[in-house]
């Protein structure tokens, strides 16, 4: 090789290695970041579950910024503890929007919050996605979009849902107690239920209320046992579910087909007396779910998240699922309008579908809810699985009963 | 309204027994403390749930029997309590202050209990949890029966103690008027160490009693302070017996409701019952 093409080869290469060096590569974001602001409930008597939605959204930005963040500009999450309080989540968001000055917000924990957080975005003009509102008919501010798949209706057309569910059995149900916390976003849902029930030609022999907080329901169980009933609806939230199993336990009562709202995941699949427990969700961890590969990637770095934060229960269900389908929701808008104006963003999402792990999520229905894509689940063998409708229940699951 | 069984009854009056002695047994400590020391110890509710917390480990990790681990926490607890009582005495706290002090104790205390044991459900799975027998028609749960059995005991130990021991006649004076006692001999303030001691290691017991019949979360500490507080205040500031028969009236009411009407009334019967009380015996607080 001449003196003159070694020297250029040599040139070549330095010049190679110098644009290795200095050139960032090609996807890493740049520039000043975008703000997103949120408050969850991190103390408090909802802090178990807003644990859960910290470390989604912790692990959705590091999946963002890994790759070339939001409109190749860094994200940067502002999150604020409300401690479980609605009050206090007003007061964050409003310091949100007014002090910090974040570019776009992110929906609190739990339905109180959320409609706290939604009269201020009205107040300011922001959009607000959000993840686990309960009570579709509250919202009414046209910047909202919600992320737990429940439709405008989730008491008729998820206890139909749930009433189909049973019949599929072969020996549905004659007579239900209906018992339910009067928590605001389980009661609405057992009251709609009731009506279901009594259209779809289920006797209802029991029906009792009581108050969120309630500490003795041994006299409840009590009572359902005296009722006889082929199958009880529980309107529990939390570990609700779990306080009356045990206090039917210790009266050596076992439903034989018993549904809760809105369990506690793990205390309810860990319990024995939670076999065959019915609930609702929008994703658990088996087919169709987990052939998305954004899923799959999802559910390997939440386990390990969650293990590592010490949860006791890491499986993705529908909290998590919700949380991550609300950044994926924020995410798509932002790419598809290249912009963070949330006029532009909020007309975007009014007219496009967006696919999410939990399925495609529309908000072009009435108070911007799409449809009811909430499923039944049931534990089985020690965990969760979903089985019904037949097209997403997991592999050879079908619904059993006693 | 349809009469309930009187097997359904039976059942739930036994319940509100067991749940009521429970509030006797939160409430024995909270009672001594208001009563002979003059402190509203909101505090008291962490200690008992930091108990229950303590109970959970030592018995799920530690391998402990959940009872043994009273032998443990009663000792450490009564360091606490009495450590606690120096601070206030050091600092002249006022028994109004104390309402607030003790109020930023339980934040304090739930706030490492998360931080220790996360903000998730905890619950402890032991040889007790699933022990029960039949009497009759009746279903009678072990945890629950070993809690009555402890509020008992404990609030005998404490009735004897007050009554025929010169410690007991000694904080029975030092209440009554300090000054002339202090003038006979007694030492308030060794005195008041001992007893708030006492009342730390009643909280820790009633904790392990929590630990066994209920799920734990850091944010029901909240949960039991007003039923509590009307137990208390019913069953007369500083007796042994009060809090337990007024905490087992409340859960008697309170199940009775249950059986029979909405159970979402039973909340108002214990407030409903203090009223009466303070209305037709106010001599009683």
């Amino acid at each position: 090789m001449s003196i003159v093409r070694r020297s250029i080869a040599a040139l070549a290469a330095i010049a190679g290695a110098f644009a290795l060096v200095v050139t960032p590569a090609a996807a890493a974001p740049s520039g000043p970041p975008i703000r997103i602001g949120s408050t969850l409930a991190l103390t408090g008597p909802l802090a178990a579950t807003g644990q859960v939605h910290k470390l989604v959204g912790e692990i959705y930005v590091e999946q963002l910024n890994a790759k070339n963040g939001l409109l190749g500009r860094p994200v940067e999450w502002i999150v604020k503890d409300d401690q479980s309080k609605p009050d206090l989540a007003r007061t964050l968001y409003e310091q949100l929007i007014t002090v910090d000055k974040v570019d776009l917000l992110m929906g609190p924990y739990a339905t109180g919050a959320i409609l706290s957080a939604m009269g201020v975005a009205q107040r300011y003009d922001k959009m607000l996605i959000h993840h686990t509102f309960g009570i579709p008919n509250l919202a009414k501010y046209d910047k909202h979009f919600p992320t737990w798949s429940l439709g405008p209706d989730p008491a008729n057309t998820f206890t139909n849902t749930l009433v189909d569910a049973l019949a599929s059995t072969g020996k549905p149900p004659k007579t239900v107690a209906v018992v339910t916390s009067k928590f605001p976003s389980i009661h609405f849902m057992a009251l709609g239920a009731r009506e279901v029930f009594k259209k779809r030609g289920i006797q209802e022999v029991l029906f009792l209320e009581w108050e969120f907080g309630n500490r003795d329901f041994g006299p409840i169980a009590a009572r359902v046992k005296d009722a006889k009933p082929d199958f009880v609806y529980v309107g529990a939230i939390g570990l609700e579910g779990n306080q009356l199993l045990d206090a039917m336990k210790k009266i050596d009562y076992v439903p034989p087909i018993h549904y809760y709202m809105y369990p506690a995941p793990g205390p309810m699949v860990k319990s024995p007396e939670g076999n065959l427990a019915l609930a609702g969700t929008i994703f658990e961890e088996h087919p169709p779910y987990t052939s998305n590969p954004k899923a799959e990637e999802f559910i390997k770095l939440f386990n390990a998240r969650a293990a590592k934060a010490g949860l006791p229960d890491t499986a993705v269900d529908t909290q998590a699922a919700a949380s991550y389908s609300a950044w994926q929701v924020l995410d798509a808008a932002v790419t598809a309008t290249k912009s963070l104006d949330d006029k532009v963003l909020a007309a975007w999402l009014k007219k496009n579908h967006v696919g999410t792990i939990q399925g495609t999520l529309r908000f072009d229905g009435p108070n911007n809810y799409g449809d009811d894509l909430m499923r039944v689940k049931q534990v089985q063998n020690g965990r969760w699985v979903i089985v019904w409708p037949k097209e997403v229940a997991a592999p050879g699951a079908k619904l059993q009963t006693r | 309204m349809t009469f309930p069984s009187s097997a359904l009854l039976a059942q739930s009056v036994l319940s509100g027994v067991f749940v009521g002695a429970l509030y006797g047994l939160l409430g024995l400590g909270l009672s001594l403390s208001w009563g002979l020391l003059r402190q509203i110890n909101l505090a008291h509710f962490a200690l008992a749930f930091l108990g229950a917390y303590i109970s959970y480990q030592l018995a799920s990790v530690g391998g402990m029997d959940p009872l043994a681990t009273l032998l443990v926490i009663a000792p450490c607890f009564f360091a606490i309590g009495a450590g606690l009582q120096w601070l206030f005495a050091r600092f002249e706290v006022t028994p109004l202050n104390s309402l607030l002090v003790t109020f930023g104790l339980t934040v304090i205390v739930e706030a490492l209990i998360q931080w220790l044991w996360t903000a998730d459900f905890r619950r402890l799975e032991s040889t007790y949890g699933d022990a029960k027998f039949r009497l009759g028609s009746l279903y009678v749960p072990v945890p629950e029966l070993l809690t009555l059995g402890m509020a008992i005991a404990l609030s005998a130990a404490v009735w004897a103690t007050l009554r025929y021991t010169d410690l007991g006649r000694s904080l029975r004076a030092a209440a009554e008027d300090a000054p002339v006692a202090a003038a006979f001999g007694v030492n308030e303030r060794a005195l008041a160490l001992v007893l708030a001691g006492a009342c730390a290691a009643l909280a820790g017991a009633a904790g392990v009693c929590l630990a066994l019949s209920y799920t734990l979360a850091p944010s029901q500490i909240y949960t039991w302070i007003g039923v509590v507080f009307a137990a208390v205040m019913m069953g007369g500031l500083g007796r042994a017996f009060g809090p337990l028969i007024a905490g087992i009236v409340i859960g008697v009411s309170e199940a009775v409701t249950m059986a029979l009407t909405a159970p979402s009334w039973a909340p108002l019967v214990s407030f409903s019952l203090l009223i009466a009380v303070l209305l037709l015996r106010p001599e009683k607080l």
